[in-house]
């Protein structure tokens, strides 16, 4: 008992040791670069390009470490990480809030038989998925740490491709490349899940992959439909024409197909809570965190500003379909036995509020939808740390099994307690100024379908205080007792991962206003450009 | 200057993160001295702005933007008029006495850092209640006390009863504040302003608008009153919101004293003084706010009659009481509302930590009918519980009897025309209200003890930090009254309207002083002259015991009709047959069809050459068929 106390410390303290050489190496080597490439107003390298292949050249180089060498591995894996991050916030601090136009442009003819470019940009929305993406990436290393424990290479291997292709999504401005970036994620992600998940993981992957790619096939030709009545890939100017309205509506739903799986929306939303519960963690957290707001952000780049009339004449049948996910998916949530299951439907719920309020159509509801997503993606992206955390010691994702936690982990439970609240739209927390925003948007909308979204504000709380009780409160059961006693609460490494989140979640819900007007002039822009196209058609 | 009354939330804020961080390496002494003395530096803050308030200033202050889109703009700020200074002091003074008794009750718990920084925080959301210079911010306020009291009414979280009964409260609080929430929405798309002064002057423009819901005009005024109304059911319990509060005795003694008396349940009273240039807009609105009340007030007293917890007898006279200022500010008149929250605060407080005192003596127990004969025992405990019993019950000279009257008499000479019905439901219920209360006094604290010798021999009067306390409350409740709120706070709310002299007030508050009189005496004859009456007559009215005994089935009603509905709808329709029958059928039915078709399909090749060849010959003839055919 002795001997195994002491190794236990002795990991620990290697383990703090290497934490720590590889937060400080990252900051010395990012420091260097961004001192290399400028800083502030003038940034002199093309800051997206490295964003997308930092981890691709990073990833590369790791395959070069011997298998054997774990510990080098993530390290090596922590550090870029950790680069990325300190790489993207310049986005943040150079970004000019005062104009609309895209920025940080690069552009290259890539195929110029076709005049496709690689052309890449952003404006206020993608800035802050990018800055999402990359602070979860980190986290997802973190929480990987112990938990992954076969093929070590090939899976931070992948998880720094997927990451690469997630911003590579959200920074294109050619159609032909944000599909093959669109696409590209896919394979990474689809390993993760296949081969590094649980038991029931190679259905879970492959419906996962299969439900995604004929949405995405939907897309693709949309987009060929598109490449050849413009004759341009340009996604800007591909907003300045105006199509037919016939062509609008196939091609609403083209892309639609695409955006609403990943999104998910009712009724094509079943392939969530299999990948979410069969994926590891950190999977989980991409998967809650980043990927599914791709459909969304899609949304708000194509099938709203390329074709308006379409998505004014299918308002009605979206803001339903919103209310029936935000609903049904709430109304599941109460019946689940699975922790991960439970918190994958409630994804259902909420990005159902992302979609309300996104096709609300007004300045309230699409900020406060884009918003949400942020939300979710911290909040969401919180939860299933959390529950991978505990899952590592107790070897069960069944709510029955759990009891009385917060006796024996209080630090563990005082952190679920915020997420939940923030899940639940706690004033105070991010969960509510979204909510609040959506509903306010959607209400200016559609009266009805916002007091229908509302009731999730009651079916919300009970199911979350529902899952907090069983999982944390009465008497501990015997179970837990001798699962936990092993390891005790969160140590640090734990605490490190949840911190950066729990800063988030206080400040949006306090201060949310940087966020918000970062992101106030695109939306303004987007709307401005909606409503004179519908202005003028009438 | 105007900024450090800022300080007055912040303190309590800034107890709750170093209690809730780092309690759990603190002794004992310190966690009980950053809690208290954060109070106590809000507490003085307070006197100094209401010293400022009194001398005619109303302060108000953005702090800064809280959220801004579009045409939505909010801020953290505060305003302190007359009625927030009034809340001021009700809050900090019931908190601060709180605070320093649970250093008593709490004593040894192992949960001791935990409990000290939940009830600084929930200090700090009521004062961003009261505080707050918008709807928002009062939201925040409102939902915040709601998360603070599902921590407090579970603190003791290992008892399944303990963390149902938080959960419960949560779940029903966010029932009202869903009404609440549409409430504000639509008064934002109505005014574009959530700001109390801008708001306001707008309200005027809103005359006569109408929305149309389902085919039916409703006058737009009203519908947001009725909405916000709903929160404040929900708060302030009161029907059909109000099960939650008698269950929220399952926290510590202290709490529900905190809950009952300051930190909770008056804010739906607030909001509604609050709001009453919207309210007073709408007579529709009013009366339902009015009706509410007076059932309310007049059920819960009911209830209280025959039940043997000493907790929950208070609690149901909470609910009664609340109904009273209800009553109160749906007839308009906010300040006798105010006034009644503002001595009921202190009597009630009072109540439950003499309630507090007597568990602490008897190991926790609740049972009226185990207790007896603790007057001997515990006198300061009695002498204050008798105190706050007279002034419940409306004894002329102490607090309660000024507040209440002034309710009476308002209902009383009220110009609507169901002002009488009122008053008389009202007066009705100052009978009961006499009538329960003495009945624990009876009961409790006079007669033989009735419980365990074992119980007998550890009979104490509880420490001086908890009875110090007692006595303070004790003393408000005697003079608090000779305050006249509804009076100081006319400037913010008007003055209530009567239609008869003031002459015929006498006569009201004759009849009021009766009624408290023979519902004391009732009690009197029947706990103390009389005791074999109480088994005939509920020999007599079983049924109608039953029926008060259960609660009128509350319960039991919205277990069958809304929790057990949901549930079998999630498990079954929604769960079992959409998700995984249709849904999941047709995303794996798809593959299974190819596979199917596949399989069919793979018949066809079986390996013979006359069979390709037949094939071969009949595709030739359709082609054929197909070409000559055109």
């Amino acid at each position: 008992m002795h001997s195994e106390h002491e190794r236990l410390n002795d990991y620990r303290g290697e383990l703090r040791k290497n934490l720590l050489i590889s937060v400080l190496a990252s900051i010395l080597f990012s420091v260097l670069i961004i001192a290399f490439g400028g800083w502030a107003n003038n940034i002199k390298y093309p800051i997206l390009s490295t964003l997308i292949f930092f981890p691709i050249v990073g990833s590369i180089l790791i395959l070069f470490i011997k298998r054997q060498n774990e510990e080098l591995i993530k390290i090596a894996t922590l550090i870029i990480s950790i680069v990325e991050f300190i790489l993207s916030i310049p986005l943040y601090f150079s970004f000019d809030k005062t104009i609309t136009k895209m920025q940080f442009t690069e552009e290259y003819l890539w195929i110029p038989r076709w005049g496709i470019k690689y052309a890449l940009g952003v404006d206020g929305i993608s800035v802050l998925f990018i800055l999402l993406s990359s602070l979860l990436t980190i986290l997802c290393v973190l929480v990987s740490w112990k938990e992954i424990n076969k093929k070590i290479k090939e899976f931070y291997i992948s998880l720094l491709l997927t990451h690469s292709a997630m911003i590579g999504v959200f920074m294109s401005l050619d159609i032909f490349l944000f599909y093959i970036f669109w696409e590209a994620m896919l394979i990474p992600m689809y390993l993760i899940v296949g081969v590094w998940g649980g038991p029931n993981r190679i259905y879970a992957a492959i419906k996962f992959f299969l439900y995604t790619f004929i949405g995405s096939l939907l897309m693709l030709i949309g987009i060929i439909v598109l490449y050849i009545y413009t004759g341009t890939s340009d996604i800007l100017k591909l907003a300045e024409f105006s199509y037919p309205y016939k062509m609008q509506l196939w091609l609403f739903w083209a892309f639609l197909a695409a955006f609403a799986v990943k999104v998910p929306m009712w009724p094509v939303h079943t392939w969530l809570p299999d990948a979410h519960t069969e994926a590891p963690t950190a999977g989980s957290v991409i998967l809650a965190g980043i990927l599914i707001k791709m459909g969304a952000y899609g949304l708000l780049r194509f099938n709203l500003p390329m074709f308006p009339e379409a998505t004014v004449a299918m308002k009605p049948l979206m803001l339903i379909l919103s209310v029936i996910a935000i609903i049904y998916g709430a109304l599941i949530c109460l019946v689940q036995t699975d922790l991960k299951r439970l918190i994958a439907y409630s994804s259902v719920s909420h990005m159902g509020f992302v979609t309300l309020g996104i096709f609300a159509l007004n300045h309230q509801g699409i900020q406060g939808g884009i918003l949400q997503m942020i939300n979710h993606g911290i909040v969401t992206g919180a939860l299933f740390l959390c529950v991978g955390m505990v899952y590592q010691r107790t070897h069960t994702r069944e709510i029955a099994k759990y009891g009385g936690l917060a006796t024996v982990m209080p630090i563990y439970a005082a952190l679920f307690m915020l997420f939940t609240l923030a899940s639940i739209g706690l004033p105070g927390t991010n969960g509510f100024v979204g909510e609040f925003l959506i509903l306010l948007g959607a209400f200016k909308s559609w009266k009805l379908m916002s007091i229908l979204g509302a009731t999730a504000l009651v079916i919300g709380a009970a199911y979350m205080l529902w899952l907090y009780q069983k999982v944390f409160f009465e008497n501990t059961g015997n179970y837990i007792t001798e699962h936990i006693t092993g390891y005790g609460d969160l140590n640090s490494r734990e605490i490190v991962t949840l911190l950066p989140l729990v800063f988030a979640v206080l400040w949006i819900g306090f201060y949310p206003l940087p966020i918000l007007s970062f992101m106030d002039l695109s939306v303004k822009e987007l709307l401005n450009h909606f409503n004179s196209v519908i202005g003028a058609m009438r | 200057m105007e900024k450090v009354y800022l300080l007055i939330p912040i303190f309590p804020l800034i107890g709750f993160i170093i209690n809730i961080i780092f309690g759990r390496f603190s002794k004992i002494k310190t966690i009980n001295t950053i809690a208290v003395s954060s109070i106590f530096i809000s507490f003085i803050l307070s006197i100094f702005s209401v010293y400022e308030v009194f001398m005619g200033k109303t302060i108000e202050y953005n702090f800064y933007t809280w959220i801004l889109s579009d045409d939505l703009k909010v801020s953290f700020g505060y305003l302190i008029d007359q009625l927030t200074a009034v809340m001021l002091i009700v809050v900090t003074t019931v908190s601060l006495l709180v605070h320093i008794y649970s250093i008593g009750y709490m004593h040894g718990d192992p949960g001791y850092a935990r409990y000290f920084a939940y009830l600084n925080l929930f200090v700090f959301s009521m004062l961003m209640l009261i505080m707050g210079n918008n709807l928002l911010q009062l939201y925040f306020g409102w939902e915040a006390v709601g998360l603070c009291s599902y921590f407090l009414i579970g603190f003791w979280y290992k008892k399944k009863s303990a963390s149902d009964a938080g959960k419960k409260a949560f779940i029903v609080n966010r029932i009202g504040d869903f009404g609440f929430a549409l409430g504000i929405f639509l008064l934002f798309i109505s005014v574009q302003t959530l700001n109390y002064f801008e708001l306001f002057p707008k309200l005027l423009g809103l005359q006569g608008q109408t929305v149309n819901i389902i085919g039916l005009n409703i006058d737009l005024i009203t519908l947001i009153a009725i909405l916000l109304f709903c929160g404040a059911v929900g708060k302030s319990a009161q029907l059909p919101l109000h099960v939650w509060l008698p269950d929220a005795m399952e926290g510590p003694t202290p709490v529900s004293a905190l809950i009952h008396a300051a930190t909770m349940v008056t804010a739906g009273i607030f909001m509604v003084a609050r709001l009453n240039p919207l309210f007073g807009l709408s007579e529709t609105a009013l009366a339902i706010v009015a009706f509410t009340g007076a059932i309310t007030s007049f059920m819960a007293a009911t209830i209280g009659l025959v039940q043997r917890d000493i907790k929950r007898i208070i609690a149901y006279s909470t609910i009664s009481q609340l109904g009273y200022m209800f009553l109160a500010c749906g007839l308009a008149a906010y300040g006798a509302g105010i006034f009644h929250l503002y001595t009921h605060a202190f009597f009630k407080a009072l109540l439950f930590l003499c309630a507090g005192s007597v568990m602490h003596a008897m190991a926790g127990e609740l049972d009226i009918y185990k207790m007896g004969g603790l007057r001997k025992y515990m006198p300061i405990t009695y002498i204050t519980f008798l105190i706050a019993a007279f002034a419940i019950s409306g004894v002329p000279g102490l607090s309660g009897f000024f507040s209440k009257d002034e309710i009476l008499w308002f209902a009383y000479s009220s110009p609507k025309g169901y002002g009488k019905i009122l008053w008389l439901l009202g007066t009705i219920t100052a009978t009961l209200t006499a009538f329960y209360t003495f009945r624990i006094l009876f009961v409790a604290f006079h007669g033989k003890f009735k419980g365990d010798t074992e119980v007998l021999h550890h009979l104490h009067e509880s420490p001086k930090v908890m009875t110090y306390p007692l006595i303070i409350l004790a003393l408000l409740s005697l003079f608090a009254g000779y305050f006249s709120v509804s009076h100081f706070i006319t400037p913010v709310v008007g003055e209530g309207v009567s239609a008869l002299p003031h002459e015929e007030e006498k006569i009201v508050m004759a009849i009021s002083i009766f009624a408290a009189l023979l519902g004391i005496f009732l009690a009197f004859y029947m706990y103390v002259l009389k005791p074999q009456l109480t088994e005939s007559l509920y020999m007599r009215f079983q049924k109608v015991y039953k029926i008060l005994w259960n609660k009128y089935y509350f319960d039991e009603l919205y277990n069958y009709l809304f929790v057990k509905p949901t549930l079998w709808i999630s498990r079954i329709i929604v769960e079992k047959i959409s998700d995984r029958k249709i849904i999941e059928g047709v995303v794996n039915g798809i593959p299974k069809l190819c596979y199917f078709a596949g399989g069919k399909v793979r018949n066809l090749q079986t390996g013979y050459l006359q069979h390709y060849a037949i094939l071969m010959i009949i595709g030739v003839c359709i082609i054929l068929f197909i070409i000559l055919s055109t």
